[in-house]
């Protein structure tokens, strides 16, 4: 292996650990790293939240500074867009034509954004969130008294609502389901999230149809199918991304909903693994595939497709773990909840801002919903991690310490 | 520039300048420094930069705030001068900093 040159094909956090623990695990030969986007690997949670605010820098977003990479070797090849892979020849295209060889590749593409093909949102001022020149975009339409709409329901959606309500702006989120959050969580949080908002003064609309969207040109307004219009100087949508798989179909690669991995981040090429968003892979703790989108798979199953083109095979067996900062409400979650038929609430979720939503399945605990709750997240992500339930009467009742409450 | 001394589980050591403000958790990152891996980039939310500041650099380091404190003790091998890095900031007061690392963070 050692010699080999392993090239990186996209810039993001899984990439930015795969190079990382490359060379920590031994890779002596060259390490590319290929992004389409002008700056090194950066951290993206804070993009809807503290840079959208103008709270932070575009340096403080970096996950590693740009010295790491010279230090360590890995030559970083930005604003360049690869095309193709060919497995054959072992090279990829790049978009001006040129190509680079390489021994060992690995895919890090992440995921990209679901589209809303309506009527009028190829309009200025209607945009998608998901990288920082969205977010620079965004940041010239925004300011104390403007109107926004945000199209979507979920957490993306509401922490941007969050950030432009902290602005001073007025705020509309429109969701097309009966709840925000519906796919993600139970009611009661749903529930939680929606009364929060309210107090924070964002119009929150569901079961919203969107018609239009409307304007000359620069965008106006909402056009909503019951005949309700809502002013906008400028429209967000966040309705969920989809794996970005194109090169991994150009290379041949198995693909399912995300490219087809194994437990040891091997794609259906011995030569190419894949890690993060793009990757649907097998989790041992839920026991099915999986297609995440979070940073804790990104980073850990880096690891595991770096470990395995440097000889060490180490089963990928992550709890997944999520997080989102809204207002002064700190959400962490442990675990996936699909799959839940009870919820089981410490603390409480209809009054004041603190609580924790447990989701069983049976008698099986499957994750936490803990919002201001550090303890009941941690808790319960060591447990999950152990391989242990808990007793949901002991769950509920505060009066008994989180750590007496979990069962083998 | 204030000096860190960051001391490996194994006893590697490794020393870095950082400027004056930076967090124990990027100096660490920045300088590839393992045994921190900070997922969540600083936002005190995954608890994957624990470290231990060295005895006698607890009292200028001062104490974990309440958030702090809950998810400390489920890291794993807690210890009294348990901290998340990326909550203790160096300023020239901490030139010396002494922080050792656990053996995991999860």
């Amino acid at each position: 292996m050692s010699n080999e040159h392993a090239v990186i094909v996209g810039a993001s956090h899984a990439s930015a650990q795969l190079a990382a623990t490359l060379r920590q695990s031994g890779w002596e030969g060259n390490i590319s790293l290929v992004g389409e986007e002008a700056i090194p690997p950066y951290h993206r949670p804070p993009l809807s939240k503290g840079y959208l605010a103008g709270e932070k820098h575009s340096d403080e977003l970096l996950i590693r500074p740009a010295t790491f990479y010279e230090k360590t070797g890995i030559d970083l090849v930005l604003g360049t867009r690869v095309t193709a892979v060919d497995p054959r020849n072992k090279t990829i295209t790049l978009h001006d034509g040129g190509s680079i060889p390489y021994g060992k590749l690995a895919l890090t593409t992440g995921a990209r954004v679901r589209k809303l093909d309506l009527p009028g949102h190829d309009q200025e001022g209607v945009f998608y969130l998901r990288d920082l020149n969205d977010v620079d975009r965004i940041r010239g339409f925004i300011g104390p008294g403007k109107s926004a709409v945000i199209i979507g329901g979920g957490y993306i959606g509401l922490e941007t609502a969050a950030s432009m309500r902290k602005l001073g702006m007025e705020v509309t989120v429109l969701e097309a389901l009966p709840r925000v959050l519906q796919r993600v969580t139970a009611p009661e949080v749903s529930a939680f999230y929606s009364r929060v908002h309210g107090e924070e003064g964002v119009n929150i609309i569901t079961d919203a149809a969107v018609q239009a969207l409307e304007g000359d040109g620069t965008v106006k307004g909402v056009q909503l199918a019951d005949g309700n219009r809502v002013a906008a100087d400028l429209v967000v949508i966040g309705v969920g991304v989809l794996p970005d798989t194109d090169l991994a179909e150009t290379a041949g690669l198995e693909v399912d909903n995300g490219i087809v991995v194994d437990e040891f981040a091997r794609t259906s090429d011995p030569d190419i693994v894949a890690a993060g968003d793009c990757t649907n892979h097998y989790n041992p703790i839920y026991e099915r595939r999986l297609r995440l989108e979070s940073v804790q798979n990104a980073t850990d199953q880096a690891k595991t497709a770096a470990n395995t083109l440097c000889g060490k095979l180490e089963n990928y067996h992550a709890l997944p773990w999520f997080w989102s900062d809204q207002y002064d409400l700190k959400l962490q979650i442990a675990g996936l909840s699909q799959g839940f038929d009870r919820v089981v609430v410490r603390g409480s979720a209809d009054s004041g801002r603190s609580f924790a939503a447990f989701y069983f399945c049976g008698d099986r605990l499957l994750a936490v919903d803990a919002v201001n709750r550090p303890k009941e997240f941690m808790a319960v992500r060591r447990a999950l991690t152990q391989g242990q339930s808990a007793d949901p009467v002991k769950l509920a009742d505060e009066s008994v310490d989180i750590q007496q409450a979990f069962t083998q | 520039m204030p000096l860190i001394r960051f001391i490996q589980h194994d006893g590697a050591e490794q020393e870095v300048h950082v400027a004056p403000g930076t967090s124990v958790m990027h100096a660490a990152i920045d300088n590839g420094v393992s045994g921190i891996l900070a997922d969540c980039g600083g936002a005190c939310s995954c608890a994957t930069c624990h470290c231990y500041v060295d005895e006698a650099w607890q009292e200028k380091t001062g104490e974990a705030d309440e958030v702090e404190q809950q998810m400390l003790e489920f890291v794993m091998d807690y210890q009294p001068n348990s901290r998340l890095s990326c909550q203790v900031k160096v300023g020239d007061e901490l030139d010396g900093l002494v922080v050792r690392l656990p053996k995991s963070q999860i």
